[in-house]
């Protein structure tokens, strides 16, 4: 029992103190939330305990602290908890109590909102204290129950808005999925330890499984943590429970519990199994590219704004798993240096899709708050009454558009960097593969510049479509304070990606057991990725010409020609349109896209019926787009499940002689195959 | 590093000099191919200089995203025209961006001008912009999987190494450069609103795209929008000139004189690019919208066949 002797304040005790908190104001929120400023208090108190893990977990990771253990003797009689802290552990407890800082500052704004506080509120601090505790696990044990934690705790907070039956079955197909993922996990440890290993990550870490076995623990933790982050095609409760959940808790699910779950992928892929064979990464690659594009594509056929925000997590997830991808195809072919640019690229948009992602839930979060309309139908020009969200949304659109000079770019930057680097890897399947990833890279992230055109331009740009748009206002202040916070965030990992990478770089010589060129001396701010000669990108030149020469050109033409301005009625060509109705809708905005793509990805299928000229019915327009995924994969997935069970039905209405018989007949069956085996 | 410094600037200033003499290069080379007459090549100069001094009309319900975005859409276009060697390789900020952020810069600059387009909300803004943003999503991938093609040849994504390697001689005739210059100059012609995706002489026509999304704009925010247009069309023709034309570019130990050659041959290549563009707008005709996307698609799969060639023998 040394690891108990508690040395003076150290990262880990301050992290696990900093957790008991959060589940402790959990706790005390079910009494307390009804009370008035009782939610507000948890809040703050959520708020309070985030910022300071986020501070210790912060100089910590750029400190580059070394690894830290605790042992509990908490939990499984004889075993305990293990704690582990490390610089990977580091970087995802910042990203989790970034989200939990900004998520308890929204919550503060927005509980004026919420008519049932213990439904929200307990749930809330719990799932930031189970989150915490994920990162941390450091023994089987520990991970499921903290999975398990943070899998419930979200599911109560999908479910605080019940009355709603959609949110309901979203509610439902979350729990399925959940307990399908914390299944394989299960299974997955259980089969990396074996009947008699070590449930401690220390003593998995110090075993060598042969192939196979490596193989299954490989498919199953996929499947696991896959689930969770949302890879196609498990995709489908991802994008019906995030947007069902209290604004301030999508952000939370999609920005920070998707990337718990790509954390757990990159502890147990890269840290506890041992060195990966190609085909690991050509399973990623593939998953990887396929999320990417599908991802980005439904988005564009959708237009509620939150079911819009969820479908480009799994998007931007999938350029999380290529670049993961990539970093085992070059572990495995041994080119340590690529190995560390992918996985640092891969880490960094963990990091910004945490920030955008945060950022734009947030946003339409408060667009929901004060009109009630998540369907961008309903909406339209917000950007006159709700300035400071409208601009957060920009930047954030731009980010996640992978727009320079802001930070989404960087990190596609460096994963097109490591694509790049891919034709020396000896594997002739990979030389196939790569550039076709790279192309559905390439066109996920043009793709999702157009979605955010599209979803900006309905929500905040044109006329308002209906009164509840006309008379929205902003967002209280505390929620602005989170927004334009996360704004700044964006922008300077987007400037300065240097510092980021240099603290990420850190955690990728353990990891694949190679070095990224220290950023820091470069001069002038400029990424270089490999070698100057090869490519280097400098944020932050790129911000100043840009802005300077915008600058430069309105203040000249202002100078030496006129600055003069008149309003007028728009001018479009002369025609006059006097209702809002007739502008542009997503829809019809996502139209072409649709022709070009969704004909053969998701079968879409427009009907005209244009009544004869003298026929006074209306004439009708309608767009079937089909969830291939969903019926390819689930349904027959749902007829099997229900048609076996209605088979089995029978099972429960035998006569006693029958049961007997029955285990009789299972009785000899274990006899015999206990004697087969001996 | 004075000299240096010297020579990025007066880069960026010929790059925004030369862009609208481009642009008249075109017109008057196209009215002479059709039996006219034909604008001065100072025409595109003095549609400027008259859409700044006269008073912006702005719609009334127009954000300040309609009043910002030109002027970023300008910054950032002439940051990436300023950035494609024209007369020179090695200058200092050709390592702030390279081919992929200059791709992705153009991008951050549609971006705007397709939200602008969406901003006063009007049917022909939107028409603009949802098309605009289709075609992107084909042209974009296409120039970025171009960028992949030249990235390998040269060993580099930066664009002032490849066209240095280019000129090297290494090279040699490469199907993938054949397969990459044929998806390059079909995004060019898409990017650049040019017959037969887009037809920049139009107005009032059902088909028109970037017309549709700046129909809005006047006086100065016009100006600037049309100023970043011709940049945007002599940065795809600096573009393949570099990397397919590199003959007559400086290099950094070079002498006063090269400099010079340097920029006589740079005026020479984009007259050959204006009046090339002006003869294939000739001779070809407009294309229903819905045609344009199997056009792109077709430079989309012979970029990537470029790319496949390049990442599979690394030799052809």
């Amino acid at each position: 029992m040394d690891a108990l002797s508690l040395s003076a304040g150290t990262t880990l005790d301050m992290a696990l103190i900093g957790i008991s908190v959060l589940l402790g104001a959990g706790v005390a929120a079910a009494f307390a939330a009804r009370a008035r400023y009782g939610a507000r208090t948890i809040y703050v108190a959520c708020l309070i305990t985030t910022a300071a893990m986020l501070a210790a977990s912060l100089s910590f990771l750029i400190v580059g602290g070394a690894t830290e253990s605790r042992h509990l003797p908490i939990g499984l009689p004889w075993i305990g908890m293990h704690f582990d802290l490390d610089l990977l552990a580091a970087m995802f407890l910042v990203i989790v109590n970034l989200g939990g800082v900004s998520a308890s500052l929204y919550g503060i704004g927005a509980d004026a909102e919420e008519r049932e506080p213990t439904r929200v509120v307990p749930f809330f601090a719990t799932f930031l204290g189970a989150m915490n505790m994920v990162v941390l696990a450091a023994d089987a044990f520990t991970y499921l129950i903290s999975w398990e934690f943070m899998s419930l705790s979200s599911w109560a907070l999908v479910m605080a808005h019940h009355r709603d039956a959609d949110n309901r079955r979203a509610g439902y197909l979350y729990l399925v999925m959940a307990s399908f993922g914390t299944l394989s996990l299960l299974l997955a440890f259980g089969l990396f330890a074996g009947p008699s290993g070590g449930y401690a990550f220390a003593d998995m870490r110090a075993l060598h499984l042969e192939p196979l076995r490596a193989g299954v623990v490989f498919v199953l933790v996929l499947i696991g943590c896959g689930s969770k982050a949302g890879v196609v095609p498990l995709h489908a409760w991802l994008p019906l429970a995030h947007p069902a959940a209290p604004s301030h808790v999508s952000a939370l699910m999609s920005g920070v519990m998707t990337k718990v779950a790509i954390y757990g992928l990159v502890r147990i892929v890269f840290d506890l199994l041992g060195p990966p064979p190609i085909w690991w990464s050509v399973v990623l690659l593939i998953l990887g590219g396929v999320s990417a594009l599908l991802g980005v594509l439904y988005a564009l056929m959708e237009h509620d704004l939150k079911r819009l925000l969820a479908y480009h997590t799994i998007e931007n997830i999938g350029i999380i798993v290529i670049g993961l991808g990539l970093a085992l195809a070059f572990e495995a072919g041994g080119i340590g240096w690529a190995a560390a640019l992918a996985f640092v690229a891969a880490l960094f948009h963990v990091l910004n899709h945490s920030l955008f992602k945060s950022l734009l839930f947030y946003g339409a979060g408060a667009v929901y708050a004060t009109t009630h309309e998540r369907d961008m139908e309903h909406l339209g020009g917000l950007i006159h009454r709700m300035p400071v969200t409208a601009f957060a949304f920009l930047v954030g659109s731009v980010a996640i558009s992978a727009l320079p000079p802001l930070n989404g770019f960087v990190s596609e930057w460096l994963t097109f960097q490591a694509i790049l680097v891919s034709p020396q890897l000896p594997e002739w399947g990979l030389k196939f593969l790569i550039p076709a990833v790279g192309a559905m890279l390439a066109l996920s992230a043009a793709l999702a510049a157009a979605c955010f055109v599209k979803a900006y331009g309905a929500t905040f740009l044109g006329r308002p479509r209906t009164s509840a748009a006309e008379s929205a206002h902003d967002a209280h202040a505390s929620v602005r304070v989170a927004l334009l916070g996360l704004v700044v965030l964006c922008v300077a990992a987007g400037i300065l990606p240097g510092y980021v990478i240099d603290a990420i770089a850190q955690i990728t010589t353990r990891f694949v057991g190679a070095d990224m060129p220290l950023q820091s001396t470069q001069g002038w701010l400029t990424i270089v990725p490999i070698d100057a000669a090869r490519s280097s990108y400098n944020g932050f030149f790129v911000f100043l010409f840009v802005a300077f020469t915008a600058w430069a050109a309105a203040l000249v033409i202002r100078r030496v020609a006129t600055g003069a301005i008149r309003r007028a009625p728009p001018w479009d060509c002369g025609y006059v349109d006097s209702s809002p109705a007739l502008q542009y809708t997503a829809s019809s905005f996502a139209q072409p896209i649709r022709r070009v793509f969704g004909t053969w990805v998701f079968r879409a299928r427009e009907t005209v019926t244009m009544p004869k000229p003298g026929d006074t019915r209306a004439a009708h327009f309608a767009v079937v787009v089909r969830d291939v995924v969903w019926e390819t994969l689930y349904v027959p997935i749902e007829r099997l499940v229900t048609s076996v069970s209605t088979r089995a039905d029978r099972i429960q209405f035998l006569t006693i002689r029958q049961y007997l018989g029955l285990m009789f007949v299972t009785l000899i069956g274990l006899l015999s195959l206990l004697a087969l085996t001996q | 590093m004075i000299r240096a410094a010297t020579l990025q600037i007066g880069q960026a200033l010929l790059v925004l000099v030369l862009a609208p003499a481009l642009t008249g290069v075109a017109r008057k080379i196209k009215s002479r191919l059709q039996q006219r007459q034909g604008p001065s090549l100072l025409q595109p100069y003095r549609d400027l200089w008259k859409l700044v001094h006269k008073e912006a009309v702005v719609a009334e319900n127009a954000s300040w995203l309609f009043r910002v975005a030109p002027y970023l859409i300008f910054g950032a276009t002439w940051t990436a025209a300023s950035l494609v060697p024209t007369f020179a390789t090695g200058l200092p900020f050709s390592t702030a961006a390279d081919l992929l952020a200059i791709v992705a810069l153009l991008g951050s600059a549609r971006f705007f001008l397709a939200l602008a387009g969406l901003d006063v909300g009007t049917s022909f803004g939107g028409i603009g912009s949802s098309r605009e943003v289709m075609i992107a999503s084909l042209a974009e991938p296409a120039l970025i999987i171009v960028a992949f093609t030249l990235a390998l040849i040269a060993g580099s994504t930066q664009l002032s190494v490849i066209a240095a390697f280019m000129t090297s001689g290494d090279v040699g005739l490469r199907v993938s450069l054949g397969l990459a210059l044929t998806a390059l100059v079909i995004v060019a012609i898409a990017e650049n609103a040019r017959i037969p995706v887009d037809n920049p002489a139009t107005h009032l026509e059902l088909t028109m795209v970037h017309e549709a999304m700046v129909l809005e704009y006047s006086g100065r925010h016009l100006a600037v929008i049309e100023a970043a247009s011709s940049l945007k069309l002599l940065l795809y023709v600096s573009l393949i000139a570099a990397v397919f034309v590199p003959w007559g570019h400086a290099t950094p130990e070079s002498a006063p004189a090269q400099y010079a050659i340097g920029i006589g041959s740079y005026v020479v290549k984009l007259a050959a690019g204006g009046a090339l563009l002006a003869v294939f707008e000739t001779t070809i005709a407009k294309m229903r919208v819905f045609r344009v996307p199997e056009f792109l698609g077709a430079s989309l799969m012979l970029a990537l066949l470029g790319a496949l060639l390049m990442f599979v023998t690394r030799s052809l």
